[in-house]
Formats: structure tokens, C-alpha cells, sequence
């Protein structure tokens, strides 16, 4: 284990340290390819001037509100997708083919419908999550060993109680890995979204990446994608790992590392 | 209600099961399960159904348990018709069927956490009781993954015995497990059945296993399934699977039961499943 950590970090300095040198010497063109000073640099300007926690503050907001809305529609239409015949024949199928669609692809649609407005970027972030949560819940629901069902029934479980007392908690390892894709999808889909439509009511990272183009300020360009993927990391460690551990610690095998 | 009151013995119930039979409909063939099976089962009385697979004595316990419908006949229990689950009949599958998102003590809880007039307290203490009975005091909170096979049909017996049926129904428990752990078990389910004094169907297609445990062997035979001739086992309890009297009396149904298959009664196709004759090893 630590020689594993000590070979990341040593792998990572390396990265920086041939990087830093490889700018400050002229190897490359340090406008097109800024140094990681330089990026540093902006970074601190960022954080002082505000300008960088009010993005984030606006995409995560955007993200958790898209998100969640996907979540809470997209759980019961895949329970009842996987339920009954007529969802899966419709809602099933529906929700197959729109999660091969990459969630950019809403975003011409999202704009001539509603605007350049928030509701644009809602739409295109629902869209992005809520087939793939949908899909994973149907399979999830659908690969339950059956003899828990009937274990449950000798038991005395029938209709309500069964479903959120059997059915539910056995397929929380799908579900799961469902809201996890849920979570990527809408991530992506987002930032699709802040970097096409330019709006006023707020100022995501997306926007912040676009305008580090329009400028020409590659360190900016790198120094928001930098905190992109750090939020990514810790969405991923805050949301999902207790939930993973906890399907490791009782099913044994799922989601661990 | 108090916790000795719920822990006191259920009266064991008598089974009618009246001229059941049941079709199964595949794409290709019509398959006649159960073809009008009778068959009386006294008050505490352990039966075990015996057979090839494909004799109807799986879904014939299912019937009783309430999970599969029949085509036609019924089941009467105490007199009193089958139409679905009921928690007087408690089952134990091949597959433990336990619930891994929950952990020992929670998994037997879960069939008294359905019955009504408990208090949570005294779900516990039911629970940990049972669990006491099949030797699993120290794992209460286990996860269901980290037992070994044997426990985790412990698990599953505690659990099945836990809402206090008057019925056990036993769908080749130990199917799946190795020759010393199924020994082990044996004797323990012959002590909590005289300790416990339920109503028994225990299915298994091993003969040996089928002498050990029950007050009377039924045979059956497949294509349609039909009960073929019953044995009174009155060995003296408890009984040892590797006793030469044991040995002997499994012997004579054995015999008889090749006698069926080479009389052509089952044809070769079907008896696939070679009966399993040695009670010890697999």
C-alpha cells in the first residue's frame, strides 16, 4: 500500500516537474501550453477574487437540482418499468434508445425550446441522467433472484412491504452503480450545456472554461479544467463511497476497489 | 402477547393433501408434474417426499406452501383449505434464500418483524432464541457473505422457525453441502424437531438422508409424477446416517426403486438424475 501511494505521488511530481521545465525552457509554446506555475497562479487569483468558488457554487447547484429531479423520476419509472409489461414495452424502450443519445446532442433542442435560461441547462442535465437511471434500475430490479421474493411471501410480505422491504434493498447494488452513471452523465451533460449556452443568470465553470478560450487564457482553461475533475473526485468520494462500502461490507463482492 | 408465550410450541398441523395435480406447459411439451397425488401427513409427523428429479415432489411442496397453485385437487391443513402462503407453514429452500442486505439477526427478525403483537424487544429476544437453538449464538450480526454453508442454512432454519409455524417445509436443504457438515445437521435437525415438535416435509432425492429423518419415506416417480409406495421408517431416534440398520433399510427402498426404473416404469431419458445412494458423500 505505500509503495503504491509513494509510486502515485512519484509519478505525478515527475508529470509536473517535466512539464514545468519543459514550458519554462521553450520546448513548447507557453501560451498554447502554460506552465503549472502559471496555472497555479490564476488558480490563487481565482480563489482571492471569488471568481472561481461562485462558479462552482453555480454549476453544483445546477448539477445536484438536474440530478436529483433525475433520480426521482427515473427510480420509480425503472420499478415500474421493470415491473409491467406495458412500461417496459414503452417507457423501456423509449428510455433504450434516448440513453445511446450523448446528452449534447439535447443541447440545440434545450436552446430553441426554452431560451437561453436556466431551465435550458435543467432540461439538458435531466436528460442526461435520468434514461441511464431508468436502464440501471429496470436491470437491477430485473436480475433479483426471484426466491427472495418467495422467501419474503412464506413470510408473510405481500404487495407494498415486499417491494420496499425485498425488492428495493436487493437491488440497491444496481441502483447504485445506476445513480453513479446517473451522477458521470450529468456531469458531462452540464458542462455541454455551460460551454454552448451563454446565459446571464449565472456563471458555471463551463462558462468559465468558455471564456478562458475567448480570451486566450490557456491557464485559466487548464486551471478550471483542474478543479472539474476535483470536484468530479470528491462528488464521487462524498456520494458514493459509503454507499460502496457499505454493499461491500454486506454483499461481499460489489463495489469495492 | 409475552415472549414465553410466543416461544411455547404451536400446535403441529395435519396435512390432507387430496388428489393433486399439476401441468407444467413448456413450449414443446406439456409436462404432467403431479398426477393425482393423495397423500395423509399425521400432526409432528416428519415425511420425506423421495425421488428422481422431474417427480413432482418439489412442486408438491410448493403447492403446500401456498407459492404454486395446483391444477386440481387441494391441500387441507387441519381441515382447513390452502390458497396461499400462510406463516403456519414455514419454508427452507435448496438456496438459502437469505437476504444479503441484511445481517444474521435482522434475517430471522424479518418474518417476526410481519407478525403482529410483538414488541420490538421481544422480536429480539425470539430471534436471538432461535438462533441460540442452531448453534449461531456468536453470529448475530454477521453478514450473510462471510458464513459458511452450513451456517448460512442454520441461518435459514432459525429463520423459518422463528414466526413458530406448525409446519416446516424443507426443499432439499442440504443439498448443496459438503458430507460432514450435512452429518452435523442431520443431528441437529432430529434434536429441534423433538425439541420444537413441528409438522415436517422434508424433500430430498437422497434415500439415505430420507431414512435417517423421516417417520415415513414416500416414493415417488416421474413422468407423471406419482407417489410409488411409502415405507414407515421405525429405526430408533436419534439416528445415526452411517448405522448399519440405516443402511439396510435405505438398501430395500433402493431396490425397489431400480426395480421401477428397469421395469421401464421410468425410461432411460428419464432418469437422468441417478438417485444418490451413498448418504455420506457426493
Amino acid at each position: 500500500m505505500k509503495t503504491r501511494i509513494i509510486s502515485a505521488i512519484a509519478f505525478f511530481l515527475l508529470l509536473l516537474v517535466a512539464w514545468e521545465a519543459a514550458s519554462l525552457l521553450g520546448w513548447v509554446n507557453r501560451i498554447l501550453i502554460p506552465a503549472p506555475s502559471d496555472v497555479l497562479r490564476y488558480l490563487y487569483g481565482a480563489v482571492l477574487d471569488g471568481s472561481l468558488a461562485s462558479a462552482a457554487l453555480v454549476t453544483v447547484k445546477r448539477l445536484l437540482l438536474g440530478y436529483l429531479c433525475g433520480i426521482v423520476i427515473g427510480l420509480p419509472l425503472g420499478l415500474v418499468t421493470a415491473r409491467f409489461k406495458l412500461f417496459q414495452d414503452t417507457i423501456g424502450l423509449l428510455a433504450l434508445g434516448l440513453q445511446t443519445l450523448p446528452s449534447v446532442c439535447w443541447v440545440p433542442l434545450a436552446i430553441i425550446w426554452f431560451g437561453q435560461t436556466e431551465s435550458a441547462m435543467f432540461f439538458v442535465v435531466v436528460m442526461g441522467t435520468l434514461w441511464s437511471v431508468i436502464i440501471a434500475t429496470e436491470t437491477g430490479v430485473r436480475t433479483i433472484p426471484p426466491i427472495y421474493a418467495r422467501a419474503a411471501r412464506t413470510m408473510g410480505s405481500r404487495g407494498i412491504h415486499t417491494w420496499v422491504h425485498v425488492m428495493l434493498p436487493a437491488s440497491l447494488p444496481f441502483i447504485v452503480s445506476g445513480m453513479k452513471q446517473g451522477w458521470a452523465f450529468a456531469w458531462r451533460s452540464l458542462m455541454a450545456a455551460e460551454i454552448y449556452v451563454t446565459i446571464l443568470t449565472g456563471f458555471g465553470l463551463g462558462h468559465l472554461l468558455h471564456y478562458g478560450r475567448e480570451l486566450n487564457a490557456m491557464e485559466q482553461v487548464i486551471g478550471v479544467m483542474f478543479v472539474i475533475v476535483v470536484i468530479g473526485l470528491l462528488a464521487d468520494k462524498v456520494l458514493f463511497s459509503p454507499w460502496e462500502r457499505f454493499l461491500h461490507r454486506r454483499w461481499g463482492t460489489q463495489g469495492s476497489r | 402477547m409475552g415472549i414465553q408465550q410466543e416461544l411455547e410450541n404451536e400446535a403441529p398441523s395435519k396435512l390432507s393433501v387430496r388428489n393433486i395435480s399439476k401441468i407444467f406447459h413448456s413450449k414443446h411439451q406439456i409436462v404432467r408434474a403431479l398426477d393425482g397425488v393423495s397423500l395423509e401427513i399425521n400432526e409432528g409427523e416428519f415425511v420425506c417426499l423421495v425421488g428422481p428429479s422431474g417427480c413432482g415432489k418439489s412442486t408438491l411442496l410448493n403447492i403446500i406452501a401456498g407459492l404454486d397453485q395446483a391444477d386440481e385437487g387441494s391441500v387441507l391443513s387441519d381441515g382447513q383449505r390452502i390458497s396461499g402462503p400462510g406463516r403456519d407453514r414455514m419454508v427452507m429452500f435448496q438456496e438459502h434464500a437469505l437476504f444479503p442486505w441484511l445481517d444474521v439477526l435482522d434475517n430471522v427478525m424479518f418474518g417476526l418483524r410481519l407478525k403482529p403483537n410483538l414488541k420490538t424487544n421481544e422480536r429480539r429476544e425470539v430471534a436471538k432464541y432461535y438462533l441460540h437453538l442452531v448453534g449461531l449464538d456468536n453470529f448475530l450480526h454477521a453478514n450473510i457473505h462471510e458464513l459458511s454453508g452450513g451456517m448460512k442454512q442454520r441461518v435459514a432454519l432459525a429463520r423459518a422457525l422463528a414466526p413458530n409455524p406448525k409446519v416446516l417445509l424443507m426443499d432439499e436443504p442440504f443439498g448443496a453441502l459438503d458430507a460432514l457438515t450435512r452429518e452435523q445437521l442431520y443431528r441437529d435437525i432430529q434434536r429441534i424437531w423433538a425439541q420444537r415438535k413441528k409438522t415436517i416435509v422434508f424433500v430430498t432425492h437422497n434415500v439415505r438422508e430420507a431414512v435417517c429423518l423421516g417417520d415415513r419415506v414416500v416414493l415417488f416417480s416421474p413422468h407423471p409424477g406419482r407417489i410409488r409406495h411409502e415405507y414407515p421408517i421405525t429405526l430408533p431416534r436419534p439416528r445415526d446416517i452411517n448405522s448399519v440398520s440405516l443402511a439396510e433399510k435405505s438398501g430395500e427402498i433402493l431396490q425397489a426403486l431400480k426395480g421401477y426404473l428397469n421395469d421401464g416404469v421410468v425410461t432411460a431419458a428419464n432418469s437422468r438424475t441417478p438417485f444418490n445412494t451413498d448418504g455420506a458423500a457426493e
